[in-house]
């Protein structure tokens, strides 16, 4: 019998059910059937309440430990160093650590975390198609990524930059290497926090570029955007040479994260990669993103060493969901709609264990930093308020 | 403590009839045993597993199944919500059940007028979202004011409402009042504290609804009253253990994790209730402006979306502030084994003809189901041609070229399509413009390559325009 077919019983419940009395005549039921009809009939009949029970009630609070369980998790989160100060052949004003922990995310009583999520603020060297409400808070610094670099330091509070080179895909304005690497030199200047270095995103270039940025970088141990399974040799023996750091691209698949994790460990240990296994949006697959962030991180803890990197998200990635930035009155206004779109997601991925951010709008670098500076167990008052609800 | 052993179909088959007698429909006994294990189906499917032979074997699978999360259900009949009922700490162990309900408040220092309005604003809020609509879920009415005579007027008012309700009220004789006059509609009861424990459980048990514990910032205490208020013939519990934004964030997120781990994990039977997650307490602090406190409301409700909170109560009815609460719901609550990519090939969308526009999108499923949305809504049967990109979206497929003119032309020879239409334009995605004339080039210069909008938000607008 399929579901939902109904049979010759559930007739006659029915029509049992409409009267209180009945009496059969002319039929033939077989012990099976009449089995059947007496435990349905029985659920029509009133429930009857449970007696109450008979111990007595307690008169005052009974009084019990909690004690929370506790796993042993036989793997660690790498260790990984950004930037390097002159003391280790750099001219970075500190050096910052990601990685570490020694258990899940935020389970403060199965281990620890000694190095705070840190966040990169996230800068184009060409002026792209950016959100309103991003738009008006840099102003003229959008034509120029060195003012914008120090802006998402000096103002947003970001503690690394991450220079996107856009405009070295031979698509859109295909940039020669030397003035991408200029432009990193320039920014090296202007800002002394470790950085992230972006490639054009076209595999070909990025072969030739990262190696030519890394060189330019030469000790500075920045962070090398990125190398995916199409492309990653140059971008391994570059950072082996220069002394950087990886980050492994991958599209939210834990295998093929491990695989390209095995082919760059031939060049550099584990304590010189980052994982990304892609952020999608908020509304846009963050439930994949933060299930194989989830899965990644446990993986490394529990043992597999292919994954005890510490990981990478490009939070900016938010604002490609239509819901951050449609210009529609009944969603609510965008200047306060559009930032909470990314400080959303990148909370969702610091739940899930995220270490490195790319994060664009200050109202979401400053939430980022206020709850990471709480969870590193500091004091202090918020510092987003200053960010939010700027612009039209 | 051990950990609980996860249940297999075998040991769910041992305790059947193993008579494969059909009535149920999987149809027999081992494979509806394997669905009870994939909590797919109920036990009440089995009609003969409630004879009284089966008994002993019905009580044992019932102890067996029991969700470490218990499920506790608010309201009654159509109004009503559940909640918990979570097998797993994280959702790609298997998956979580009963989304979050979301309840707003209102207060009882409010008019009549805006009572009804606020109520109004909740049971209409709704954003369409992949073909469905993402709604609110109920309302709880909070005494700020202490005075009774307010609570019973405030909660009379809001009793208007079809949504469950959440009566919040710390005097178990204020809570009396009130309650006596909505009993009937079960709703949750909050809560009860090391103070006032007796009173609210003397209500939960008087008018058999289900009751919150509060016990902020000490987990003892909460299980010591969970322990206590079980003992006084209550089942229906919630648990609160704080909710706060600022340097007490890190407590939070310690006790709610400290709490499913050890009610899933450990087995903890004393704590394994929903949890109630209250963003709304931000405003207790207050920030420098009202969206201030919004923003962190926000914020704080999205970390409790994520860490383990069954229930969340939030003040801000602002859409800004309820859109990423929804959308993150639906999407952190789907069936995680639900495949990121649908097969690629060609698809049909309402009763296609000879003049049906043709589009190209990617493979991921969320592209997709976004992209079929969008093109129903603009009412013009098209054609889609959904490319291998490996799972990836649009936007990352380009940049990680697992989108590029060959497979977009490839994909469109595959398809067939030049023999249904009579026209040779073909629509890309406007994130794919770069592509233009490479593509033409590759498709023998027979077709036109249209750009189409960046979002496919956007399509319904283009077709209007550009599609005649």
């Amino acid at each position: 019998m399929k579901a939902g077919e109904r049979t010759p019983i559930d007739g006659l419940l029915e029509l049992l059910k409409q009267y209180n009395e009945f009496e059969l005549q002319n039929v033939e039921l077989n012990a099976e059937d009449l089995k059947l009809v007496f435990r349905s009939l029985a659920q029509v009949a009133p429930t009857v309440l449970p007696s109450p029970p008979s111990l007595p009630k307690p008169s005052s609070i009974l009084e019990t430990e909690f004690s929370p369980f506790v796993q042993e998790y036989p793997g660690s989160i790498a260790e990984v160093t950004l930037g390097a100060t002159r003391a280790d052949g750099g001219t970075r004003g500190k050096v910052i650590k990601i990685g570490g922990a020694t258990a899940p995310p935020w389970h403060f009583f199965e281990g620890k975390f000694p190095n705070p999520p840190v966040i990169a603020g996230d800068v184009f060297d060409m002026p792209i198609r950016l959100p309103g409400p991003v738009k008006t808070v840099l102003g003229d610094a959008l034509e120029d990524p060195v003012e914008w670099a120090r802006i998402a330091v000096e103002k947003f509070g970001a503690d690394m930059v991450d220079i996107e080179l856009v405009s070295s895909d031979p698509y859109t304005k295909n940039t020669p290497i030397e003035e991408s690497c200029k432009l990193v030199e320039n920014i090296l200047q202007a800002v002394d926090v470790p950085l992230v270095v972006g490639g054009s995103g076209n595999p070909e270039k990025d072969a030739k570029l990262l190696p030519k940025v890394a060189e330019t970088c030469e000790g500075e141990r920045v962070l090398l955007s990125s190398a995916t399974l199409d492309m990653w040799e140059p971008v391994a023996e570059a950072a082996k040479k220069h002394g950087h750091v990886v980050l492994a691209w991958t599209s939210i698949d834990m295998a093929q994260a491990k695989e390209l994790n095995r082919k760059l460990f031939d060049y550099v240990p584990k304590e010189r990669v980052i994982i990304d296994p892609t952020s999608a949006p908020l509304g846009y697959g963050i439930e994949y993103a933060f299930s194989i962030m989830e899965r990644i991180r446990l993986a490394g803890l529990m043992g597999d060493e292919e994954l005890q990197c510490p990981m990478g998200s490009a939070t900016a990635n938010a604002w490609g969901a239509r819901e951050a930035w449609k210009p529609e009155p009944e969603l609510g206004p965008r200047r306060y709609r559009g930032p909470m779109w990314e400080a959303a997601m990148a909370l969702t991925m610091l739940m899930a264990g995220n270490d490195l951010y790319i994060t664009l709008h200050p109202a979401a670098i400053r939430t980022m930093k206020d709850v990471i500076k709480w969870l590193m167990g500091e004091k202090g008052e918020p510092t987003f308020q200053d960010w939010i609800g700027i612009g039209e | 403590m051990a950990a609980k052993k996860k249940i297999g179909p075998l040991d769910i088959y041992a305790l059947l009839p193993k008579t494969n007698c059909g009535k149920c429909e999987p149809g027999v006994c081992m494979a509806f045993a394997a669905r009870l294990a994939e909590r797919t189906i109920s036990i009440e499917e089995c009609p003969e597993l409630f004879e009284d032979k089966y008994k002993a074997s019905l009580q044992k699978l019932q102890e067996m199944l029991k969700p470490p999360v218990k499920e506790v259900t608010i309201g009654t009949g159509e109004s009503q919500v559940k909640v918990g009922g979570q097998l797993v700490v994280r959702r790609h162990e298997y998956r979580y059940f009963n989304p979050v309900p979301i309840a707003i408040t209102v207060d009882d220092d409010m008019s009549e007028i805006d009572i009804l309005k606020r109520i109004k604003r909740v049971e209409e809020f709704g954003y369409t979202y992949i073909g469905k609509t993402l709604k609110l879920d109920m309302i709880a009415v909070r005494c700020v004011t202490n005075d009774p005579e307010k609570f019973e007027r405030a909660v009379k008012k809001a009793s208007m409402t079809k949504l469950p309700l959440i009566l919040w009220c710390m005097d178990p004789k204020t809570m009396e009042r009130a309650l006596s006059t909505v009993s009937e509609r079960k709703p949750l009861l909050y809560a009860a504290t090391e103070d006032n424990w007796k009173g609210m459980a003397e209500l939960a048990s008087k008018y058999g609804c289900p009751l919150t514990i509060y016990s902020p910032g000490n987990l003892k205490m909460l299980k010591s009253l969970t322990k206590t208020i079980l003992a006084y013939g209550i089942e229906d519990i919630l648990l609160d253990p704080g909710a706060s934004f600022g340097e007490k964030i890190k407590e939070t997120i310690n006790n709610f994790t400290a709490l499913r781990n050890t009610a899933i994990k450990g087995g903890d039977e004393l704590v394994g209730f929903p949890l109630v997650g209250t963003p709304l307490r931000v405003w207790e602090d207050g920030g420098k402006t009202s969206e201030a406190n919004m923003w962190m409301e926000t914020s704080l409700a999205t970390i409790l979306m994520v860490r383990y909170a069954d229930l969340l109560i939030l003040k801000s009815d602002e859409m800004w502030v309820l859109l990423p609460q929804v959308i993150l719901r639906e999407n952190i609550y789907t069936d995680p084994r639900k495949p990121v990519s649908v097969d690629p090939g060609m698809r049909t969308i309402g009763d296609v003809g000879e003049n049906s526009p043709i589009m190209v999108t990617s493979n991921f499923a969320l592209t997709y189901f976004t992209v079929v949305s969008d093109i129903e809504s603009s009412k013009v049967p098209s054609y889609l041609i959904v490319v291998d990109t490996e799972g990836i979206s649009v936007e990352s497929a380009i940049a990680g070229r697992k989108l590029t003119a060959e497979k977009i032309a490839e994909a469109i020879k595959e398809s067939g399509v030049k023999e249904k239409v009579k026209h040779r334009k073909v629509i890309l995605p406007g994130m794919a413009a770069r592509y233009k004339g490479e593509l033409e080039e590759l498709l023998n210069f027979e077709w036109e390559v249209l750009i189409g909008p960046r979002d496919s938000s956007g399509i319904p607008k283009f077709l209007a325009e550009k599609w005649k």
